[in-house]
């Protein structure tokens, strides 16, 4: 078997007396979409923090290509292309839809004092580009007419489109998308879901959800992992998940 | 908003009144003075109380129709409306060229004390641009900027002094200390919070100002350092006798205005160039950065950028202008010692910034002019000058954070068929 | 001459009690940054000016009563002390309510720099109240026991035996009104999420209110007692003294008033050992290195918890 894009193993994270993370292990492989789900309060956004960076670990391990990301800071793991979005949507909310889009391509910019203060042409090439794909993605997400607006104008439904795009646009191998679906209306719910396989099946890019709709998680997920108050429940395919005693005691139950 | 009937008002007026009242008495009502080796106090002028009673009043009478009082607009768009004449390109670079030909040809049409006036303007619109770059586009509050403008007048004095390096040479090396100065304080602050960065840079400010002061073998105390050359046009110099002068190079009778008018060109040049390199800067993938930065530094690391490293490029460019600007204070005046860097000008230079317009290139060339202006013009100002300045801040931060006259926003337009265009 | 041990041990324990002289009332002046960081996540930066304040108001006060003929020395004393917290309780009243609290909710540049500017402002409006020249203030309390053996002995003076008692019976009192009194425990509710206190229907404008007072009639206390103890005053005391505070409270921790006491003690003992043995002119530059250090090397202080920014 190939090794996981992504390995967690026995992460724990401890605020305080708090066990927010305890021992929590998962795996996700190339071109997979795994969906981390569990009752409010489990722990499910530390494990993205501690995943993306934003936390150290009190104990665990993460493993992105087999390389190790808890002693990293946030921003060179995702550079080793690994973004994610945020439950309570994180846009530059002055900023307009395109600067959105150019600012998250930092990394693939021409940095160049000199060459940008010369406005030379291999500077204006790759402005340009940057430029392309960021309409390339606003577009692909239904934003193309706004993208000279600010990004805090638009409606909830659109700014969580907008984040995705903007992680998009850094080209990433995984994206971690924190509760995609919430705030949005049926239809809404459904077009995120064919967003989702198509980045998935066009761009080859592995997903991780955070996800409270259990329609959308039980029809696109690969692997589903559980967890509550911190520890793990259960991991499986959709079909085991629903067969799992303990999570619809502990999870489903509550619904 | 609904207007509430002005009695319920009242209540809170007359509190707010009495409290200015008690404010006010209690620190100035009673007025020490020195009596030989103690203090004895005495009442205060009767002028002093009939302002205070006015204050009271004012205050009374603002409580009272506060809601009545209409609003400053607080949108951006009004920059528009003031600078209607500037709404195409084509309009905006006629403008600039006129406005370049009359400072151009302004020191040749007035006395020496305006030209030399207005090259302080300059020195000053070249700190608050460098400013503008740490506070406005980055959003760090930088306290201790005079700390870097110190250290490039320091280096120009010192070189001078030590090694007899001339303004030219000095020049460089001045932007290039200030720099590494401010990398090297920047690299381990900028890490922190934003209210910490504040204190830490004004500790520093302060720390650079006590060096100067108590390092009196390098630096000369606060003698400081005097006889500072003014600089040279390709090696011709400005004075009446010597072996290559300016005057004699080209053949004209000597005039003292002449090293004046230079010096005014030179800093005018430099502000150009200056201004130049922020517009670009603006636009370029770092002022995006920055800009960013300032709205969300958990989301720009979510994207794979480098919080400390971002902060610490405005905050190394800030550095080097304020560098670039000390050492054309000390060739302006000649002298330079540790009184001319203290906090207060880091304030004044912050002041300038808030009323701009944070982020803003105009608003705070326009600033800096008002505020380094109005107390040459009105004397009996000077004394209020920081008073004013204080509460300034204040008003600016509560009614119109944006400054005067708010920066210009988007700095890049997508320009497809299907994007709206504003 | 190479002075003898017992001297150099006198000489060391001296300095010691010189230190937390100084030490405790930069305690009290770092109890107002911590109480107003704990409640509203700020710094203010005005907070030195009320120090300042209370050292004129002090001036006034003993002026005035000796104007009047009187000279009973407690009396003068508890009536500066009371006069000096009215006063600087007000401002501290008014301060938060013009500067603060109408960019509370804004971005926290905006809230600092109003802060700044209301610093300036307090500065320049005692220059031109007052004058901007140093006052100085004969003192009123002289005097001092010898303490100690004939080979090591100390001065205590009375002057710094009032600051450490002062200081004591405010800390008391501080700690009795934060964890006995209705008020007291609202802020520290306040303090804790002042979004889930206010909807338990406690007004969180009054609290943030109730801090600043509290805090700025302890920066009084300290106005008075550094005023008798160094008898001069400028406008720009509160500068320096609101910087060292700043570094104190930092030191022991943001938010945590024992933390304040400690770092205030801690730094003013540092000082007082610089000046005493390297040279008077670096105190300050110690005092700002050392914050620089802690914030570098433990930003949360010696007692505060590390937080972890909630994402
Ligand atoms: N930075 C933090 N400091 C203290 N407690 C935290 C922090 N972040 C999360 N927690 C706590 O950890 C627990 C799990 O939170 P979270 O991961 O957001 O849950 P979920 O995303 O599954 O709803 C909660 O009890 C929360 O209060
Ligand atoms: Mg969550």
């Amino acid at each position: 078997m190939t090794q996981p894009l992504l390995e967690v193993k026995n992460l724990v994270m401890r605020f305080g007396g708090l066990m927010a993370v305890n021992h929590v292990s998962l795996d996700v492989n190339e071109g997979q979409i795994v969906s981390l789900i569990g009752p409010n309060g489990a722990g499910k956004t530390t494990v993205f923090n501690c995943i993306s960076g934003f936390y150290k670990p009190s104990a665990g391990e993460v493993l992105f290509k087999g390389k190790p990301m808890h002693k990293l800071p946030g921003h060179l793991i995702a550079r080793h292309g690994m973004v994610r979005t945020f439950q309570n949507i994180r846009l530059f909310k002055e900023m307009t839809l395109l600067e959105n889009l150019l600012v998250a391509q930092h990394m693939h910019a021409e940095r160049n004092l000199l060459k940008g203060m010369l406005n030379l042409p291999s500077y204006k090439a790759k402005e340009q580009e940057l430029e392309d794909r960021s309409a390339e993605w606003l577009e692909r997400v239904n934003l193309l007419e706004f993208a000279n607006r600010e990004a805090g104008t638009l409606a909830y439904g659109q700014q969580r489109r907008l984040e995705i795009a903007r992680c998009m646009v850094t080209q990433p191998t995984l994206l971690m998308l924190d509760e995609p679906a919430a705030g949005l209306n049926p239809q809404e719910t459904q077009a995120l879901d064919q967003l989702i396989i198509e980045l998935r099946d066009k761009y080859s890019v592995t997903l991780l959800l955070i996800e409270h709709d259990m329609k959308l998680v039980m029809g696109i997920s690969d692997q589903i992992v559980v967890i509550n108050q911190g520890a793990p429940l259960a991991t499986g395919t959709p079909a085991e998940i629903l067969g799992n005693q303990a999570v619809i005691k502990a999870y489903l139950g509550e619904e | 908003m609904t207007k509430k009937p002005l009695f319920t008002n009242l209540t809170s007026a007359l509190f707010a009144a009495g409290l200015t009242l008690f404010l006010g008495a209690s620190v100035m009502g009673l007025r020490l003075k020195s009596e030989g080796i103690t203090l004895g106090v005495e009442l205060a002028s009767t002028q002093t109380f009939i302002e205070l009673g006015l204050a009271g009043l004012i205050v009374f009478l603002f409580q009272l129709f506060r809601d009545r009082i209409p609003k400053l607009s607080s949108s951006a768009t009004d920059r528009i409306a003031i600078l209607a004449f500037l709404r195409t390109d084509k309009q905006q670079r006629l403008w600039l060229m006129l406005t370049i030909a009359a400072l151009l040809v302004f020191p040749f049409t007035t006395g020496r004390s305006n030209i030399d006036l207005a090259t302080l303007v300059l020195i000053y619109i070249m700190l608050a641009i460098g400013l503008n770059i740490v506070v406005g586009l980055a959003g760090l509050l930088d306290l201790g900027y005079v700390g870097f403008y110190a250290v490039g007048a320091y280096t120009y004095g010192l070189l001078y002094t030590y090694f007899g390096f001339s303004f030219w040479q000095a020049l460089p090396v001045a932007g290039l200390f200030a720099a590494i100065t401010g990398w090297l304080l920047g690299y381990p602050v900028l890490r922190l919070r934003g209210d910490y960065l504040a204190i830490v840079t004004l500790g520093f400010g302060e720390i650079i100002r006590l060096l100067l002061n108590n390092l009196t073998e390098l630096t000369g105390g606060p003698n400081g350092v005097s006889s500072i050359p003014k600089p040279t046009l390709f090696g011709l110099e400005f004075s009446r006798r010597g072996d290559n002068t300016f005057h004699e190079f080209f053949g004209i009778a000597y005039d003292p205005v002449h090293r004046v008018i230079f010096l005014y060109l030179l800093a005018l040049l430099l502000v150009m160039l200056s201004i130049y390199i922020i517009r670009r800067l603006i636009r370029m993938p770092i002022g995006r950065a920055w800009e960013a930065l300032r709205e969300d530094e958990i989301a720009c690391r979510s994207l794979g950028m480098s919080p400390t490293n971002i902060k610490l490029s405005a905050f190394t460019i800030g550095a080097t202008f304020a560098g670039f600007a000390g050492a054309f204070f000390a060739t302006r005046q000649s002298f330079i010692s540790p009184e001319s860097f203290a906090f207060i000008e880091s304030a004044i230079i912050l002041a300038i910034v808030v009323l701009g317009g944070m982020g803003s290139q105009l608003g705070v060339v326009l600033a800096a002019i008002a505020m380094v202006l109005l107390p040459e013009l009105a004397r009996e100002f000077n004394e209020y000058r920081m008073l004013l300045f204080g509460l300034m801040m204040v008003l600016m931060m509560i009614w119109r954070p944006q400054g005067l006259l708010p920066a210009k926003r988007p700095h890049r337009e997508l320009k497809t068929t299907n994007a709206e265009v504003k | 001459m190479v002075p003898t041990m017992n001297e150099s041990i006198s000489y060391f324990i001296q300095q010691v009690i010189n230190g937390l002289t100084v030490g405790s009332t930069y305690a009290l002046i770092a109890i107002g940054y911590t109480m107003v960081y704990g409640i509203i996540g700020m710094i203010n930066f005005a907070h030195g000016e009320i120090y300042m304040l209370g050292t004129y108001i002090t001036f006034i006060v003993i002026a005035g009563l000796t104007l009047l003929g009187i000279e009973s020395l407690p009396f003068i004393l508890i009536a500066a002390l009371i006069i000096s917290m009215m006063v600087a309780g007000a401002y501290g009243f008014t301060i938060e309510r013009v500067a603060y609290r109408p960019v509370r909710s804004s971005k926290r540049l905006i809230a600092l720099i109003s802060a700044i500017g209301m610093s300036i402002f307090l500065q320049n409006y005692m220059r031109l109240a007052q004058g901007s020249r140093d006052l100085a203030q004969q003192s009123i309390i002289s005097g001092s026991w010898s303490l100690g053996t004939d080979e090591i002995s100390v001065n205590l003076a009375y002057m710094q035996l009032i600051i450490f008692v002062i200081t004591l019976i405010c800390m008391v009192l501080l700690t009795l009104f934060i964890s006995r009194s209705r008020v007291g425990r609202a802020c520290r509710a306040c303090s804790q999420d002042a979004g889930m206190t206010n909807l338990l229907g406690i007004n969180t404008n009054h609290m943030i209110a109730a801090t600043f007072v509290i805090g700025a009639m302890l920066a009084a206390v300290a106005g008075v007692l550094l005023g008798l103890y160094y008898g001069v005053v400028n406008p720009m005391i509160g500068f320096i003294a609101g910087l060292k505070a700043f570094t104190a409270a930092v030191l022991g921790g943001i938010g945590s008033i024992p933390g304040a006491v400690l770092g205030g003690l801690i730094l003013g003992t540092a000082e007082t050992m610089t000046g005493a043995y390297f040279s008077a002119q670096y105190k300050d530059v110690v005092a700002f290195s050392l914050l620089c250090l802690i914030l570098l090397f433990r930003p949360s202080g010696l007692l505060g918890k590390p937080e972890v920014e909630k994402i």
